[in-house]
């Protein structure tokens, strides 16, 4: 029980020092009191009797003191006046402290701007009920190269009905759709979801109600719930919005909700939420992600076996494909966390960003480090003063651990202030891909992070000068008589071994950095699969069924568009397709070679499929090799052809020129086509991705899947022109598309040089980061070694002197300095050489066309850095050569 | 500052104040007076020592105080001793009785 009434008599203290002084006071006045009342009973007058108690009671400001040292606050009031004097000394040394302060900002700023964007995107968990229990549901073929689709409508009933480890699934599909009858019309991202997926999440709207089993149903009116953004955007944030109508796709549809701010779907943030009816439900149709909640305490591998328990039941239910195909492609379902999906491949990068940072950070510490280590050292005779006078050698190291604290604490601050300036930049020169860039920023979280970053920076740095003053040196560097030469020998191996280390962390930097530019040269100097991208200005149309009911009408709006287009002045050519190179829109199926039978049980090999219009190839100017393009008349007859990339050509035959008049088809049962041309190779997964095998129809084909006549009326239009900013067409682009049909919304507008960018934007991003960090690391590392070796000469003066005074050649005093720093040098690239070898593995994934282990960029870094390095010894080397032995010898 | 009179001994002033108190609960400047009184005047507190000595007391868990009206309805802090505080009392006049029976022998040899 003491112990707590001891603690609360220090919290009182500690927390209320001026109450305690106030009581402290009355107590005292109190005494006074009464003793000048009892000398006053004896006969003093009152003014005598006063003055007496106040002589008895003796000198009252310390015995105060005294008594406010029993409060037992000593330490922190000790902290205060170290930290009193720690600024005064700053203050009296600007230029260390401004260096000091500087590198630190440095290397704080960059570790916590970067880790702002880590926990934004990759730690903080999703903002969701539970998010832990949150898990993304996948099937995976392996067998046929498949690592993992989205839902089939079968498998996801047969979840939601029968699965213990689920509390619930909902599935849910990306859909474009067109608005019209509010201002002008506009194509919006919306999201059809099943009436379990809110639930699941835990998300309920914030007005009017979810979806339920009637939404969506067969003769229920149609419903829509909007999100916040788009209720604010559209409606002003409208209270009486719920009842309201919306046309979609030319179909009214009455509000009935409107979601929290902030709700995504994986990346998605729809502005639409549509209930999701399946049109058909059997095994396939791969295409619904799907969100479900574990029960408590489910694990992730109990859910998997779960799952796939399921398969068998889905197929006898539900039909569809056989259970014997599934096996076959060695099909099962897993789950994974939520987050993972979110976050994707963009953890990798940024994890490997951080570590730089890190990096240069130590990096830093490691300069001001040495910086202190200088200090503490001109300071010694003056710690040693301090000691033999009685300060206790645990107040001494307090003094410098508060003195690096306060470094510490203020590098963090203009840390800070560099981070708030950096999220700026790094969230305009993200990649869009890159998920929850809205959570990044100086959250809690991060301000703790700097906090502490600063305070274990400043400990450590402050605790070292601490450790060099061993028991017996203070007292040996009062008796030096302040030459220190005997410590300097110990100071100067830790220095160096401090540049060797800083020297290693650079060429770790610069070998990563050099890996990423090797990486996008390499990106570069792929063909994409069209040229100059920057003069293709590229938007999707989308023209609903409403406007025009057929696959030809549709085909023909689009015809219209382009011929409008291609009288604009300043247009070259214009064309449209499904997908445009790299923007992410997929289809995909295997196909049947005539001549090439499958032998049973072989995998068929996925092809990509896209659906042009004439002048594709034309517009982004890839290459025709053999036959020729689609023209209209094959989109108008529904003739069963198709152009294909080189490497489908030559997969089957010698010369792409073979392949011409050549017939396949996509199932045993549907008609055989024709192949008219072969282009080059499209690396439409993006530039770093292998080229896949494209297959290319005329806009409107019939009988691909046994399905009828079947037309994309979502295409991307490429414009390419001849004007110098390729966005200024737009509003004759605009007016060209109206005139034809006043609802079409243009959406997506992008130059190709867009698309290309974004699929390079991971490898950029992480490139310009490294870049930095390697440059920062690089001019510190450069700092510390010419530190180190400047202070060499320093110290050795006299030694110059007396080598000059005895013969040696400047040159050869020079070539010894110049000899250390290359030895250090050498050390650090070696040792960094053998470190990079083994980190640099980690980034392999972000590599195109390089090795980690890279030897040019490897033998590059070590010999720029070492040159560097030489030049950076020479000066001191210089200066050394240049001692005035005589002044040399006088010296001190 | 005790000139005429004995020095007080170091450490005892903390027991003297505990005895005091463990008769009636106190403000400092009867302490003082009551220890003077007691000691017919032999001992002289060092005022700046009191109130030290009082805090640390009090720190310690073996006094409490609080502010109370005096017969003459002035406000002063009263100290009063503890459990813990009449458990130390103990400990501390044994520990002196001790010493002051062995210095007593010392000091009678002849």
């Amino acid at each position: 029980m003491r112990w707590i009434a001891n603690l609360a008599f220090r919290l009182r203290a500690t927390l209320a020092p001026g109450r305690m002084e106030r009581e402290l006071d009355d107590e005292v006045a109190f005494h006074m009191e009464m003793e000048a009342r009892r000398l006053a009973q004896r006969g003093m007058t009152e003014e005598e009797a006063r003055r007496q108690a106040r002589r008895n009671f003796g000198p009252a400001l310390r015995n105060k003191e005294r008594a406010r040292e029993a409060w037992g606050i000593g330490l922190i009031q000790d902290l205060k006046a170290d930290a009193r004097y720690a600024v005064r000394g700053l203050r009296r040394n600007p230029a260390f402290a401004a260096v000091a302060i500087l590198t630190l900002a440095l290397g704080i700023g960059g570790t916590t701007a970067i880790f702002g964007v880590l926990n934004g995107v990759v730690l903080k968990p999703l903002p969701f009920h539970e998010p832990e229990r949150l898990v993304a549901v996948h099937h995976t073929m392996p067998a046929i190269g498949v690592d993992e689709t989205p839902l089939s409508p079968a498998l996801y009933l047969t979840f939601r009905e029968h699965s213990r480890t689920l509390e619930d699934i909902g599935v849910w599909k990306r859909r474009p759709v067109t608005i019209t009858g509010l201002a002008q019309p506009e194509q919006v991202e919306a999201a059809l979801v099943t009436e379990g997926l809110f639930p699941v999440l835990g998300v309920s709207p914030v007005l009017g109600r979810s979806f339920d089993e009637t939404d969506g149903a067969p003769g229920s009116d149609a419903t829509v719930i909007l999100s916040h953004g788009y209720w604010i955007r559209r409606f002003g944030g409208d209270p009486a919005i719920l009842g309201r109508t919306i046309r979609i796709d030319g179909n009214e549809v009455t509000i009935v909700g409107v979601t929290p701010a902030g709700l995504r779907l994986g990346r998605l943030a729809p502005d639409l939420y549509i209930p999701l009816a399946f049109n058909w439900v059997g095994v396939g149709n791969w295409s619904f992600p799907g969100i479900a909640r574990l029960r408590p305490g489910v694990e992730l591998e109990q859910a998997n076996q779960d799952l796939d328990l399921m398969t068998v039941l889905a197929t006898e239910q539900y039909g569809g494909m056989p259970l014997s195909t599934l096996r076959e492609r060695e099909f099962s379902s897993f789950v994974r966390p939520l987050k993972d999906d979110v976050v994707g491949r963009a953890s990798t990068a940024l994890w490997i960003v951080f570590g730089t940072v890190g990096l240069v950070l130590l990096v830093a510490c490691t300069n001001v480090a040495n910086l202190f280590l200088v200090r503490a050292e001109t300071r010694q005779r003056d710690a040693a003063l301090r000691s033999a006078v009685g300060a206790s050698r645990g107040r001494l190291a307090r003094q410098f651990v508060t003195e690096s604290t306060v470094i510490g604490m203020l590098g963090g601050a203009a840390g800070l202030l560099l981070a708030y300036g950096g999220h700026r930049v790094l969230l305009r020169m993200a990649p869009p891909n890159l998920p929850r860039l809205e959570e990044v920023g100086l959250n809690p979280v991060v301000l703790l992070f700097a906090l502490g970053v600063s305070l274990l920076a400043g400990l450590i740095f402050g605790t070292i000068p601490v450790l060099r003053y061993g028991r017996g040196e203070l007292a040996e560097s009062l008796k030096e008589g302040g030459r220190g030469a005997g410590a300097g020998r110990r100071w100067v191996r830790l220095r160096s071994l401090f540049a060797i280390t800083q020297v290693a962390m650079v060429v770790v930097l610069l070998v990563g950095s050099g890996l990423m530019i090797r990486t996008f040269q390499a990106l570069k100097n792929v063909a994409p699969g069209f040229q100059r991208p920057g003069e293709v200005l590229t938007l999707r149309i989308s023209v609903p069924s409403t406007d025009a009911p057929t696959a030809d009408d549709a085909a023909r709006t689009h015809q219209q568009i382009l011929e409008g287009i291609a009288q604009i002045p300043g247009v070259t050519s214009v064309a449209a397709a499904g997908s445009v190179a790299m923007d992410g829109w997929e289809a995909w199926d295997d196909v049947e070679v005539e001549g090439f039978p499958q032998s049973l049980g072989e995998v068929p090999v996925l092809r990509r499929f896209n659906w042009i219009t004439p002048g594709y190839f034309a517009t982004l100017e890839n290459p025709i090799l053999a036959g020729r393009s689609i023209e209209w008349v094959d989109v108008y007859e529904h003739r069963p052809v198709a152009v294909v990339t080189e490497n489908f050509a030559r997969e089957f035959w010698d010369h792409p020129a073979d392949a011409i008049g050549k017939r396949f088809r996509t199932a045993p049962d549907t008609h055989c086509c024709e192949i008219v041309g072969v282009v080059q190779n499209v690396h439409t997964t993006g530039v770093g991705e292998a080229a896949p095998a494209v297959i290319y129809w005329p806009l409107v084909v019939e009988e691909l899947w046994g399905t009828g006549v079947l037309t994309m009326r979502d295409l991307r239009h490429a414009i390419r022109t001849s004007r110098p900013d390729p966005a200024s067409i737009l509003p004759e682009v605009r007016e060209t598309v109206w005139r034809v049909n006043p609802n079409l919304p243009l959406a997506e507008i992008l130059t190709l040089e867009d698309i290309l960018a974004d699929s390079m934007a991971r490898t950029s991003f992480t490139l310009v980061m490294l870049g930095i960090a390697a440059a920062v690391s690089l001019l510190l590392g450069i700092v510390g070694v010419y530190g180190v070796l400047s202070y060499l000469v320093a110290q050795r003066t006299r030694e110059m002197g007396v080598r000059l005074a005895l013969g040696a050649r400047p040159v050869d005093v020079r070539r010894m300095i110049v000899r250390q720093g290359g030895t250090l040098g050498a050390a650090g690239v070696a040792i960094g050489l053998g470190v990079a070898v083994g980190l640099t593995r980690l980034m392999s994934t972000l590599l195109f066309g390089v090795s980690p282990v890279d030897l040019p960029t490897y033998g590059g870094v070590a010999g720029a850095l070492l040159g560097v390095l030489l030049l950076a010894s020479y000066l001191p080397a210089r200066r050394a050569a240049a001692v005035d032995a005589t002044e040399a010898l006088r010296w001190e | 500052m005790g000139k005429k009179k004995p020095d007080m001994i170091k450490g005892t002033l903390d027991m003297l104040i505990l005895k005091v108190l463990s008769l009636e609960p106190m403000h400092g400047w009867g302490i003082s007076e009551r220890i003077q009184q007691i000691s017919e005047d032999e001992l002289q507190v060092n005022q700046g020592s009191l109130y030290a000595s009082l805090h640390k007391l009090t720190r310690e868990g073996w006094i409490r105080s609080s502010w109370r009206a005096t017969e003459n309805n002035r406000r002063a802090r009263y100290y009063g001793l503890t459990r813990a505080g009449e458990k130390q009392l103990g400990i501390e006049a044994e520990h002196w009785t001790r010493l002051t029976v062995a210095v007593e022998r010392i000091m009678a040899t002849t």
